[in-house]
């Protein structure tokens, strides 16, 4: 099969064409180096099956960080039958120069001016017929995300694939021509083909950027847009969550019970009480889900992350850290486990190693579900989101703090260096695109994870047979009894122990194995925990939920990024740590002072 | 109050905001010299300083079409003349 290869400096929009092509739902956002591996998809083009394969972006073919090493190696080892190499239309003067570098490698190419939407509307001009003429490279003007020029383009990459591909020298870097050359050369190219307005107009960007990045104000207004986020997942999430729950509470006694009856009670109590209890509630999550990652989308697809990373910068300079760590930390809010892939930008290891050992304490989505329902339960609507909120800033705490702490063992030169992208909005449909593949992920780890860790917990909370269920007498009750003395001092009660182990494996477990503890889902489930717990105890249990090790995928890619077992040893080593120490801190002066 | 004079050398990070500047030329090491150039740092580019952030953080510069975020340790190793 032939394979088309997307080439490009980073935020050019390769994978909003990826997407375009193969409909896939490759994550997109408005930041260099949201794509920092392969992706690969199958598309029929011009009569015949090709493979396209989404490439991280590349600012040159000298490139030393591990995103860029992704790219060197797949040119090295599969020569593209064609390149469909995709420059930013806005930047082509300078973007201009990773082209001319391709070219000398004899790859087949045609080139895309992504983004012409931007390009005519900050009035920049480029003539494509002259600059094909120049540079003896087919070229298309496109808009990847408005769709403007794509078919002229598929059917550009269609007659470019026709042709045989030339071959790829051995060793790529020897062939690198002089930059001086590629300079005189860059400057004929633009000479007569491109327009670039002596001053762009004062846009939107500018003005927007002038509040956002405001010497004083830029860092309350971006503390007061997450303080509003939360607001908002409280005041549209936790309604829809309640009417999901309702719904399966209601089909469980239309339907689920009577079609079970005829089983024997043991095996319909571990259906009713421990699969369908445990799922159904963390399935109540999946609406708080897709709106906290249309949320997420949002704030990607602005832009917004580079201005953190100025914004915050000099603070994490303090830390051994940068500006690009921070983004990482926000990135973990939606995920841990693309928040530590993104670290590949940075081409110091002991910088990308501090950062991997922070971006574990990023409150991702799946705590989220924890704290979402525990302090629905134990808050008042009122004071719920400012719990939330305070959970978020424990977590840049932890951060911080360890950061501080073990800095000195990770020192770092890394220059900072990052582009700055213009403002954009994503479309409706990357938005949906978005809340769909995070659904779809949502269940993928719910058919993985779940289902077996309920079963498991409801196995654990009624064996042996003998035992009443839950009680200290079960196998649950007994693990619970042998960790009590570690976990009493921090509030934290055997059955929440039981879902912390659980917990381990995936986050989105805590509150299904909960719900299998106590024999009881959704609401109900909520009002035993009210009973049962005071707010002391549960805050205690959220940071402990919130800084221990988040899960076995966050581990197993620690393990991969790192390549080092005994980093990843201590990074799950030193989180239990850090959480019983701050549960304990919390929980004991809490009382002290009379709570 | 010292007064800058046009044309004389200085270096990218001496530069306040809303001035411009050539870039006369640029000492930085073989990764960062290839990163620089890429994001379109060139001799004889024209720069812009459009902010810095509080603290001695990081400094927004425009060349071109582009806005670059580089801290005050990068920017000192950009030889410039105001314009």
């Amino acid at each position: 099969m032939k394979k088309i290869a997307l080439l490009g400096m980073p935020n050019t929009g390769k994978s909003t064409l990826f997407n375009r092509m193969t409909g896939a739902a490759a994550r997109v956002g408005n930041w260099p180096g949201i794509t920092v591996e392969l992706l690969s998809g199958k598309i029929l083009l011009g009569g015949d099956m090709v493979e396209i394969v989404d490439l991280p972006g590349i600012y040159d073919l000298h490139g030393f960080s591990d995103d860029e090493q992704v790219v060197r190696h797949f040119l090295r080892d599969n020569v593209p039958d064609l390149a469909l190499v995709v420059l930013n239309a806005t930047q082509i003067e300078r973007q201009l120069s990773l082209l001319l570098q391709l070219k000398q490698l004899n790859l087949n190419m045609v080139v895309l001016l992504n983004m012409a939407d931007e390009a005519r509307k900050f009035g920049i001009t480029v003539d494509t017929g002259k600059m094909t003429e120049a540079l003896g490279i087919p070229i298309f003007l496109l808009s990847a995300k408005y769709g403007t020029g794509y078919n002229e383009s598929m059917q550009a990459a269609a007659r470019a694939l026709r042709y045989t591909t030339p071959g790829l020298a051995e060793n790529l870097r020897d062939q690198l021509k002089q930059d001086g050359q590629i300079e005189t050369e860059m400057a004929r190219v633009l000479q007569h083909s491109v327009q670039v307005p002596a001053r762009l107009p004062d846009n939107l960007t500018n003005q927007l950027d002038h509040l956002m990045l405001h010497p004083w104000l830029g860092l309350p207004i971006f503390f007061g847009i997450m303080y509003l986020l939360f607001q908002a997942i409280f005041f549209f999430g936790q309604p829809l969550q309640t009417g999901v729950n309702a719904l399966f509470g209601w089909l469980r006694e239309a339907a689920i019970v009577p079609l079970l009856a005829f089983l024997p009670a043991m095996l319909q109590g571990l259906l009713l009480d421990g699969v369908y209890n445990g799922v159904a509630t963390v399935a109540a999550f999946v609406p708080l889900i897709v709106l906290f990652f249309l949320f997420m989308a949002i704030v990607e697809d602005t832009g917004y992350l580079s201005r953190a990373a100025f914004l915050m910068d000099v603070l994490m300079a303090k830390m051994g850290l940068d500006g690009r760590s921070f983004v990482m930390l926000l990135m973990g809010f939606g995920c841990n486990v693309p928040a530590l892939m993104g670290t590949r930008v940075m081409r110091s290891r002991p910088l990308r190693l501090l950062s991997m050992l922070v971006v574990p304490f990023s409150l991702c989505s799946a705590r989220l579900q924890v704290f979402v329902f525990v302090t629905a339960a134990l808050f008042s609507p009122k004071a719920a989101p400012l719990v939330l909120f305070s959970l978020y800033l424990f977590s840049f705490a932890s951060a911080i703090l360890t950061a501080l702490l073990f800095k000195r063992y990770f020192p770092s030169s890394e220059p900072f260096l990052l582009e700055l992208p213009p403002y954009r909005f994503p479309t409706l449909r990357q938005m949906m695109l978005r809340g769909w593949h995070e659904v779809q992920h949502f269940l993928r780890r719910a058919t993985l994870f779940i289902v077996a860790g309920v079963v498991l917990v409801w196995l654990l909370t009624h064996l042996p047979p003998s035992a009443a269920p839950a009680s200290a007498d079960t196998l649950a009750g007994i693990i619970g009894g042998w960790l009590h003395p570690l976990f009493e001092p921090v509030g934290i009660t055997p059955e929440l122990t039981i879902a912390l182990i659980f917990g381990f494996v995936a986050k989105e477990i805590v509150i299904g194995s909960l719900a299998v503890i106590y024999g009881l889902g959704g609401e109900a489930l909520s009002g035993a925990l009210a009973q049962q717990l005071d707010w002391v105890q549960a805050y205690s249990f959220m940071l402990f939920t919130l800084i221990y090790t988040p899960c076995l995928s966050t581990i197993a890619t620690l393990r991969s990024e790192s390549k080092n077992a005994g980093f990843t040893l201590f990074a799950i080593a030193w989180s239990l740590v850090l959480a019983w120490m701050a549960s304990l801190a919390f929980y004991q002066t809490a009382r002290a002072l009379g709570y | 109050m010292k007064t800058a004079h046009p044309h004389t050398a200085t270096t990218l990070s001496s530069l306040h905001p809303g001035e411009t500047a050539t870039i006369a030329s640029i000492h930085a090491e073989e990764a960062l010299h290839q990163r620089l150039l890429a994001m379109g740092f060139r001799t004889g580019k024209k720069v812009e300083l459009i902010r810095r952030a509080r603290f001695s953080g990081p400094l927004q510069v425009r060349i071109g079409t582009t806005d670059i975020l580089l801290r005050k340790a990068e920017a000192e190793k950009i030889t410039v003349h105001r314009t």
